[in-house]
């Protein structure tokens, strides 16, 4: 996803399920599908277009694992060593009163952690141009996007998408 | 997926499209606001200033200016608090909660309730700052060097943990309510031209809607949920500790966490009902938050009221039960001691109006819900006051025992915090999509009026296609 743009075959499509029915015909031609944008996320097309579980529940997980260690340590550190202070004879390191802050810890990690991830890969941030094909995309039409370059056979493309639902197929240089 | 179409639908209109919806939610965005907007904001500014004027006064003059006395130190300030972080639940509730179990009626109401979240969280988080005398040092109950030793904040109280609670769900409810935003900031970004296209492109992050960007989403959406379950519940219990932990009759009790939840949840739905009735009536928008939406959170007031209520109960038999003469006192006192009427005002509308919930006739009756939700903020106010004021204000030494009433500047801060959160929300309710357009896109083919019209009458001719086959094998015989 550089700077630059491309050529792409655009198939819009009014319906969503229409959308995944001439997907899979697409495919079929050997076309390779760059990208399928719509207004709201359609259930079952990342096995279509071939995209695995995404890793940010991992990184979720390394962050939460941070943020637990890096609580619990650091009140550890504090109240056991760093200054130990006498409280109501209370001991040094009291774990069971660490748990609210350890929790809070590693809730507040893994939220900051993985939305900071998912908008670094997404390349979402202030002020981001959108990449999209149209703007029609995000109210209520459907989109396949597929690059000129690795289309195969650019009139089998068109007429499949054509033929399976799509009102409007073109070409369109534009950066996404 | 598969919907029942006896279920009631979620979206009405006998005609409905995803262009109709991204219609129906970004026009008053796009709008110039109504005069009603303009009157209630304006209200609302006012408040606002009554607010920095009895800040300003009591930051001049000293913590004195309130009504607070050696026995009954807290008073509408921690009332205060405990009642906006209370009111704060709802909105994450919604969307975290309910989006585990698959709810599908969130999807009108979250983004709104989760607004509300956010704005009763900060007028929430001013009353302990300035409880604290010198809020220009709050940085102190940060675990930051300093030059006495360190000297570090102490790790062992409730106070300290609620700092980092209320700093924590804060924060989270911010970026899970943003990140929501995102695809309908799009949305509207995209109808735009000119500098609210400017605006909106800079907000929206340059959303681009792509499959990967949603399976993300999707993903980003349920983690966020999963975490911000427990934290929810998290954030009330800590805060049920500063009292729970302590050793004062009528705080000093285990049933506070499991109870200060519930009654949050109760009033965050009270809250959310009283402005979205409002809200749904000023912006048009009664096809997405139906009667359906008010039905089912009447029925969640009306459960969450009754765990209060047994929690009342239950508190009541445990100090008998307990035989110290103390905790026994503490009650009776509650009840029929000098503020016998605020104990009184809590019961009625906290226990008896939820319970009128049980008719469905109440249920759908927008003016009744209307009425009973401002019932309960006013009953969950009182709750937070009786805990509070009566159990502090007769303590173990007699000579000691006083009354605490309210100054003007307490008064005045608290109704001042009403302009700072009607501020906000009016600001929400002009520049944002106030409902989940893309949540809402994805709930239309299985639970709007209009396809779930066309699924029966596609069903009725198959049923009458049986109905006819049934009739000729009757016929042969």
């Amino acid at each position: 996803m550089g700077s630059k743009t491309d050529k792409y075959i655009l198939g819009f499509f009014n319906d969503e399920e229409i959308l995944m029915d001439a997907l899979v015909k697409v495919k079929t031609t050997g076309a390779k599908i760059h990208e399928v944008y719509s207004p709201f996320p359609i259930h079952g097309i990342d096995d279509i277009l071939g995209y695995k579980r995404s890793r940010l529940s991992i990184a979720a997980f390394l962050f939460g694992l941070f943020g637990f260690s890096a609580g619990l340590s650091m009140q550890s550190w504090m109240m056991g060593f760093d200054w130990p202070m006498n409280v109501g004879g209370k001991p040094y390191l009291p774990w069971p009163s660490f748990v609210p802050v350890t929790f809070e810890f590693t809730i507040l990690c893994t939220a900051f952690g993985m939305v900071g991830t998912f908008f670094y890969a997404s390349k979402f941030f202030p002020g981001q141009e959108p990449r999209i094909p149209d703007p029609r995309i995000t109210d209520d039409v459907f989109c396949i996007a597929i690059k000129v370059s690795e289309a195969g056979d650019v009139n089998l493309v068109n007429s499949t998408m054509l033929n399976n639902g799509a009102f409007e197929v073109k070409t369109k240089e534009v950066r996404l | 997926m598969y919907e029942s179409p006896l279920r009631r639908p979620l979206i009405l209109g006998k005609e409905v499209s995803y262009h109709q919806i991204t219609e129906d939610i970004s026009v008053p965005v796009e709008q110039k606001p109504t005069k009603w907007w303009y009157l209630g904001f304006f209200m609302s500014l006012s408040l606002l200033a009554l607010f920095f004027f009895a800040i300003g006064y009591l930051l001049f003059t000293g913590v004195g200016v309130w009504g607070l006395n050696k026995t009954v130190d807290w008073g509408w300030d921690i009332t205060n608090f405990v009642w906006w972080v209370g009111i704060g639940h709802a909105g994450t509730l919604i969307s975290a909660v309910l989006l585990l179990f698959r709810q599908k009626w969130r999807t009108a109401v979250n983004r709104s309730a989760e607004a509300m979240t956010i704005f009763a969280v900060i007028c929430a988080g001013i009353f302990p700052v300035l409880h604290m005398g010198r809020p220009w040092v709050i940085f102190w109950a940060l675990p930051l060097p300093n030059t006495l030793g360190s000297l570090w904040v102490n790790f062992n109280s409730p106070l300290l943990w609620d700092v980092f609670a209320i700093s924590t769900y804060f924060s989270v409810s911010l970026v899970f309510w943003y990140t929501g935003l995102l695809p309908d900031l799009a949305t509207i970004r995209d109808r735009a031209t000119g500098v609210r296209r400017k605006v909106y492109k800079w907000m929206s992050f340059g959303w681009d809607g792509s499959a990967k960007a949603w399976s993300r989403f999707e993903l980003v959406s349920l983690i966020l949920a999963g975490i911000s379950t427990p934290l929810v519940l998290s954030v009330h219990t800590i805060v049920s500790f500063d009292f729970a932990t302590s050793v004062i009759p009528g705080w000093h009790t285990t049933i506070f966490p499991p109870y200060f939840v519930a009654g949050a949840v109760f009033s965050g739905f009270a809250m959310v009902l009283t402005l979205l009735i409002v809200l749904r009536k000023a912006m048009r928008l009664e096809n997405y938050i139906t009667m359906n939406h008010i039905d089912v959170m009447g029925k969640i007031i009306m459960v969450t009221g009754s765990i209060v209520g047994s929690a009342y109960i239950t508190e009541f038999f445990m100090a008998w039960y307990s035989a110290v003469p103390f905790e026994r006192y503490a009650f009776v006192n509650r009840a029929f001691g000098p503020y016998w009427w605020a104990y009184w005002a809590m019961m009625t509308c906290n226990v008896v109006t939820p319970q009128l919930f049980w008719s469905r006739k109440v249920r759908n009756n927008v003016l009744a819900v209307f009425i009973i939700s401002i019932f309960v903020n006013i009953g969950m106010w009182f709750e937070r006051f009786v805990i509070i004021v009566t159990s502090l204000h007769r303590d173990y030494l007699p000579s000691s025992w006083s009354m605490y009433s309210p100054t003007f500047v307490e008064i005045s801060m608290y109704m001042g915090t009403f302009g700072v959160f009607f501020t906000c929300f009016f600001l929400f309710a002009k520049y944002m999509p106030v409902i989940a357009i893309a949540e809402v896109k994805s709930v239309m083919k299985t639970s709007s009026e209009h396809y779930i019209a066309k699924t029966i009458a596609k069903d009725k001719i198959e049923t009458e296609h049986l109905k006819t086959e049934a009739v000729s094998e009757n016929s042969t015989i």
